[in-house]
């Protein structure tokens, strides 16, 4: 039987301090957390950065650092940095190094790292080893070379090469959100379907379970299947909140694929026991071909944005007759093609464009400005060009002039660089850590 | 005429990585699923969202009383064209779909 500890749904989304606490005296074969996600967007990984700020990051990781030290177990994050690029784990191991020496521990840290270079990628799609996956998106060396970073998703067999290094903590690049707390117990020999399964209702931590704020769970592997239970005093985990899970995120709620194969749930039978629920009957496939999949971000420009109130409720019933004025207007002489400029109607259909087909008037509309260019200057300089217009625009050339309001001055936001994810592959190996490196790093 | 919403206790869209949408509907637990299954076929669902409706996957979860529906994004999650990084308000609108009930 293996224990696996899942302090919170990822690093820097906070757990309840007693829950980890009975987590920890219940004797955990391993500590695992996830550090990322796509689900914050395309720009982490395009930069390489972290979503969370480097203090909560720290003052989280410190808790496990020092949960690590008493009860002797490994600590394993995946996913470092919420992107998993090299940039990021780098960023983790400083702050690791950082807690090591404040709080006086030695370790050994394993890194594995799952950045890919671009010559590696033209490479494999040359030799005919990357496929798309559904919905298929084009891809071409250009387009490979043009992404910032592009990383492959580890599964439990890279994970299992850093544990065996006998590392206190393994700090990974990106990898599956399962594969963390699939690795140890597959290693160990527990059911295979029950690992991957256990490890798709854990990965979110208590999210699985009828008190999902607590984050801690526990999760025991063995020959089986496995048995999750929560650590927090109130709440449990039960069949239909477990099965429930397989849900969440997931295009397909009976088959998972993973590196090496796919977990298949349609024979899972859950069972209450007390808090926990046990789960047997899940299956693992093996695929004939060990694929990994693939992520990668380009910039694709630089946008500014700004922000204009209209509460005038002749302006707010025309609004966008008065856009199109302003854009025939103003954009229409502007001779050139390297900009585009949306307006969104907060408060009419901002958040789902033409799809919202039963928004209701509104009594003041917010609009939001987009204007996305090659150039951060030059995206400006149309925001800037709109500036007068969306302040004094009239309707008719017969009226007072009017005037709307701007919440800020500038009204301009410079919003940095944009990014896209782009690939929507998998790469075939021979060997399942040709693609990434491990190195040792004794502190 | 009734709003899915009234039929339903709740719907959840969300991604499922960067290129798909998926929404959860969960039925009322009292016999209503049947009933809401019919509604939710691919040709009903897919205008709402403008995919093809053989784009659309469709799961019926008996023991949950769920109904999953499984589409490409419209728009690639966080690209200039996407308004939702989440794929949270999805589900509103097929809240608000129009169905008659049995």
């Amino acid at each position: 039987m293996v224990k696996v500890l899942i302090p919170s749904g990822a690093l820097g989304l906070k757990y309840d301090r007693a829950a980890l606490a009975n987590g920890l005296a219940a004797a955990p074969d391993i500590i695992a957390i996830d550090g990322g996600s796509t689900d914050s967007g395309p720009s982490y990984l395009g930069r390489g950065i972290s979503k969370y700020s480097r203090a909560s990051t720290k003052a989280e990781w410190r808790d496990l650092m020092v949960a690590r030290a008493e009860i002797g177990v490994p600590l394993l994050i995946g996913t470092a940095g919420t992107c998993g690029a090299d940039p990021a784990v780098e960023w983790l191991l400083d702050i690791t190094r950082e807690l090591a020496s404040e709080l006086g521990q030695s370790l050994k840290i394993a890194v594995l790292r799952s950045e890919q270079s671009a010559l590696s990628v033209t490479e494999a799609l040359s030799q005919g080893r990357i496929k798309p996956l559904a919905p298929e998106l084009p891809i071409s060396a250009e387009l490979i070379a043009d992404c910032t970073h592009v990383v492959a998703l580890a599964g439990a067999e890279q994970i299992q090469a850093a544990l065996e290094t006998g590392a206190d903590i393994v700090i990974a690049g990106r990898t599956t959100d399962t594969a963390v707390i699939a690795a140890l117990p597959l290693a160990r020999g527990c059911h295979a379907g029950g690992a991957w399964h256990g490890a798709k209702i854990g990965e979110c931590g208590a999210l699985a379970t009828t008190n999902p704020n607590a984050g801690t769970i526990m999760i025991e592997f063995d020959a089986e299947g496995f048995t999750v239970t929560p650590m927090a005093e109130t709440g449990a985990a039960t069949p239909r909140s477990v099965s429930a899970h397989m849900l969440y995120e997931n295009s397909n709620p009976f088959v998972l694929y993973e590196p090496g194969g796919h977990l298949d749930v349609n024979g899972a039978r859950y069972e209450a026991h007390g808090r926990s629920c046990r789960v047997t009957g899940s299956e693992w496939v093996t695929n004939d071909t060990y694929t990994v999949k693939l992520e990668g971000a380009r910039r694709v420009g630089f946008q500014t944005i700004s922000l204009t109130l209209v509460r005038d409720p002749r302006y707010v019933a025309r609004v966008e007759e008065w856009l199109g004025l302003i854009r025939d207007d103003i954009l229409g002489p502007v001779q050139a093609n390297d900009f585009t400029v949306e307006f969104r109607l907060v408060g009419q259909n901002a958040t789902l464009g033409d799809l919202d087909v039963q928004a209701v008037p509104p009594g003041e509309v917010g609009v939001l400005t987009i204007v996305t260019a090659e150039e951060q200057a030059r995206a400006t300089e149309i925001a800037k060009l709109l500036n007068p217009a969306l302040l004094h625009y009239p309707l008719t050339k017969d009226e007072p002039m009017p005037t709307f309001a701007f919440p800020f001055s500038p009204n301009e936001v410079e919003r940095g660089a944009q990014y896209e994810f782009c690939l929507n592959h998998v790469m075939v190996l021979d060997d399942p850590m040709e693609a990434f490196s491990l190195e040792v790093v004794e502190i | 005429m009734a709003q899915l919403k009234q039929m339903v206790e709740k719907v959840r869209s969300k991604n499922a990585g960067p290129f798909w949408i998926t929404i959860d509907v969960f039925c009322n637990q009292d016999g209503s699923f049947d009933a809401v299954s019919a509604c939710l076929t691919q040709e009903a669902v897919s205008p709402i969202y403008g995919v093809a409706p053989e784009d659309v996957l469709r799961f019926e979860l008996r023991d949950l009383e769920v109904i999953k529906l499984s589409f490409p994004r419209p728009q690639i999650q966080g690209t200039r064209e996407d308004r939702d990084m989440h794929g949270a308000a999805f589900a509103c609108i097929l809240e608000e779909m129009e169905v008659t009930p049995a």
